[in-house]
């Protein structure tokens, strides 16, 4: 196997607290005179071990404080691990973080230099590659302005666009995913992936597990200083979402010392067991047991999920379900299994147990919150349910702006002479067909042309049309639209030519009119 | 057997090349812009630079001249006096910025790794060249008044080397200790106003007692203004060879700089691991 890129072995590091530090000298000879010295050291990392290999994309996730900024100081060189060893091959970015050492006295262009110069490049290869700097930021038109007079979204925007240039073998990226807008995450994402595609190792310290499972080949997580786990990005990103979700206590087995309960008793449920955790597309299974403390006439089993904040999700009983009721006898046990699939929104949920009888009277058992489940899901809904959503959007364009402009005025036939019919439509298109009419000053539909519609999304199209009408006066340009490319002209609507124009000499119209019911239907 | 020696050689300087590159680019870029900043707000912008030591100068020179008559028997006493401020005002900015050159970028220590002694030569740079333009108004001057220039000025460059040495010396370990220590930079300031005082700049040697003068030109900084007098200004100067009787007594001076070189790079060098977590 090949030598890894980068390889951490046995990392701690250990911080002395800083309210303990001693920044005077009076704290220093303060300390001389005292018998023990008391340090409390903050285990910052502990025996962190990994191997990065080259050209991998690899994420550092973990919760805020879990040393994983310490680990990318650690492997940039900025700090020096405690115990342990940490060696990287080939050249190293010297940046961890976007805009380091921006001056906000400084023009955006002085900035571009300075930030330059901490990447290692030398005056003029920064102005070879200004002019690329500034458009990839898109900011010409205030390169000469102060940095401070920038939105901290234009300095962002300069400050990557030089990171951009960066040559290094191997780059350390912390969280800079959180900040710019959409347009710009964008462009930091098309450029991981020139990165990914180029070989570049990348380490990358993120909270946005949408990153890491888009981009990363593997990942560990650290928590308390420690890695908790090592592997690929998917599994890591689900461990992290985890982290955060409150586990549930162990499953209830002292049927007494749960919820609270109710009911007189003649049957009662004496063995719970529901799933600690839920994944995305697990089911829930209940299995449940009661026992018969005397003789019961078909008794009813039900139950009912409720969602952390208490509200139910959904219930169903042994009535519902359509199950044949049986009597049970003094010392009969029954066993229940539910099982739902699981449609639940991500959290807590807890689970209320009932034994009635069929009219719903006599209360058996009625037990709150008997079991507790947690459902870890990606998507965080506002809402009680979850189940699989599937959605398809397909937008219909708003053709009906369109315009179409025809010569007007006076015309005379000649064969092959030729009318220019052009028109604009109000959003721009692609693919379908358009028709091309002519309409006389009866208005009767006497020439068609179809023309097919753009390959490439465009809003403005023209066309020759060879007049083949007789002399008249009144003719009109009318232009349709068929998104489908048929000639049912569904969906279309039209633009009609704002003059008309008058025709001298020609041959008698032969042909048949070809838009059937065009009028009724678009004609607005 | 000539041939793989020149090889060695220029590889050797192709690799030193490299090896500092990267701290070149950094030093060059950080002094520019240390000079953008400096006077950004200012109306009369880089003149400050020139404009704040002949300030200083002509009160020093109307207390200290005019009314305490101190420069009574030295001849050319103005350029004498102004001659001793601009050396002592390289060495006061000199440590007093270069003791806060890494706290001052705490940021970039946090963030980038780089070598640190850059920030410290930055600002050492920057204040050598205020010092290169004072010294070009300390030229002007000379022609005014007419002062000879002699052929034992060719000691100058010899003695601002010990001068930068010294000044950029004790910049890094005020800088490395400054991290750490938090009340050195008032206990720099302070022992700056009383070494004013204890080296002669404003009062000539001879006012002292010889016993004093003796142990006060054994400080490096008096024997280097002193010196830079003698060979710039006028032979009347008193310097270490006419208080011991001859001159290689400045083996002292100039060994307390070189060890105080050797020291601040050894301790520079061990501390600097840490400026990250600490500064």
């Amino acid at each position: 196997m090949a030598k890894p890129t980068i390889r951490v072995r046995g990392v701690s590091k250990d911080f002395l607290l800083p309210h303990l530090r001693q920044r005077t000298v009076k704290g220093h000879v303060l300390n001389l005179f005292r018998r023990s010295h008391t340090i409390e050291v903050q285990h910052a990392l502990r025996d962190i071990s990994f191997d990065v290999a080259r050209g991998e994309f690899f994420g550092i996730v973990g919760r805020n404080g879990s040393g994983k900024s310490t680990l990318l100081k650690i492997l940039a060189g900025i700090y020096t691990p405690t115990r342990g060893d940490v060696s990287v091959t080939g050249k190293l970015a010297p940046f961890i973080e976007l805009g380091v050492g921006f001056n906000p006295e400084l023009t955006g262009r002085e900035n571009v230099y300075l930030n330059g110069a901490l990447l290692g490049f030398s005056k003029g290869e920064v102005e070879a590659m200004y002019g690329d700097i500034v458009a990839f930021a898109e900011l010409e038109e205030s390169m000469d302005q102060k940095l401070k007079n920038y939105s901290s979204g234009m300095q962002v925007r300069i400050a990557f666009s030089v990171a951009t240039r960066a040559k290094a073998d191997v780059l350390l990226i912390d969280e800079v995913l959180a900040v710019g807008d959409a347009a710009f995450q964008r462009k930091c994402f098309e450029h991981f992936r020139a990165l990914k595609k180029s070989k570049t190792t990348i380490v990358f310290v993120t909270h946005d597990m949408g990153a890491v499972r888009q981009f990363c080949d593997r990942a560990i997580l650290i928590e308390e200083s420690r890695i908790v786990a090592q592997g690929g990005a998917e599994d890591i990103a689900t461990r992290y979402t985890e982290l955060f979700t409150p586990r549930p206590t162990k499953e209830p087995k002292e049927p007494q010392a749960q919820g609270k309960r109710r009911g007189e008793g003649a049957i009662r449920y004496t063995k719970v067991t529901a799933p600690a955790l839920l994944g995305e597309d697990g089911s829930l299974t209940l299995e449940l047991e009661a026992v018969a403390e005397q003789a019961i006439d078909e008794p009813v089993y039900g139950f009912v999920i409720k969602s952390s904040s208490g509200a139910p999700v959904f219930g169903a009983s042994s009535i519902l379900k359509k199950q044949p009721p049986s009597s049970l006898g003094t010392g009969d046990r029954v066993r229940l299994t539910w099982s739902a699939p699981n449609v639940f929104s991500d959290g807590l949920h807890h689970v209320d147990l009932t034994i009635t009888d069929r009219q719903g009277l006599a209360i058996y058992d009625w037990w709150e919150e008997a079991a507790a489940f947690t459902v870890v899901k990606e998507e965080k809904s506002p809402y009680i349910v979850t189940p699989d959503t599937s959605l398809v959007t397909e937008v219909t364009p708003n053709i009906h702006a369109t315009t179409v402009t025809a010569p007007s005025g006076t015309r005379s036939y000649a064969p092959g002479g030729a009318l220019t019919v052009s028109w604009t439509t109000g959003t721009a298109l692609t693919g379908g067909r358009f028709g091309v009419w002519v309409r006389d000053g009866a208005g009767a539909y006497v020439q068609y042309q179809p023309v097919a519609g753009p390959a490439e999304a465009s809003a403005s199209f023209t066309t020759d049309l060879t007049l083949d009408v007789p002399a008249g006066s009144g003719y009109q340009a009318i232009v349709a639209y068929d998104p489908a490319g048929g000639t049912s002209w569904v969906v279309a609507s039209f633009g009609t030519s704002p003059g008309s124009f008058t025709v001298t000499g020609g041959p008698a119209f032969a042909q048949e009119a070809p838009a059937r019911g065009l009028d009724s239907r678009f004609e607005r | 057997m000539v041939q793989p020696q020149k090889r060695d050689l220029t590889e050797l300087i192709a690799r030193i090349g490299l090896r500092y590159r990267y701290p070149l680019i950094l030093l060059r870029a950080m002094v520019i812009t240390d000079f953008k900043l400096r006077y950004q707000a200012s109306l009369l912008g880089y003149l400050w630079t020139l404009l704040r030591p002949l300030a200083v100068f002509s009160i020093l020179y109307i207390v200290f001249a005019r009314f305490l008559r101190l420069g009574a028997g030295i001849p050319y006493y103005p350029v004498y006096l102004l001659f001793g401020i601009v050396v002592w005002g390289f060495f006061v900015e000199a440590t007093t910025q270069g003791l806060t050159a890494l706290v001052a970028r705490a940021d970039l220590l946090r963030k980038i790794s780089f070598p640190r002694y850059v920030l410290v030569l930055s600002v050492g740079a920057s204040v050598l060249i205020s010092f290169a333009l004072n010294m070009l108004v300390m030229v002007l001057f000379m022609a005014l008044l007419h002062v000879p220039v002699r052929l034992d000025v060719l000691w100058l460059p010899l003695l601002f080397v010990e001068l930068v040495a010294l000044s950029i010396s004790l910049a890094f370990f005020l800088s490395a200790l400054y991290v750490r220590f938090r009340d050195v930079n008032y206990i720099w300031e302070v022992s700056m106003q009383a070494a004013f005082y204890a080296i002669p700049i404003i009062y000539p040697l001879t006012l002292v007692p010889v016993r004093y003068a003796r142990l006060l030109v054994l400080n490096p900084m008096a024997q280097i203004v002193q010196d830079a007098r003698y060979v710039l200004v006028t032979p009347d100067t008193v310097t270490i060879t006419q208080l011991y009787g001859t001159p290689w007594v400045r083996a002292i001076p100039v060994g307390i700089t070189l060890i105080l070189v050797a020291a601040s790079v050894v301790y520079f060098r061990r501390q600097s691991a840490s400026f990250a977590e600490e500064a």
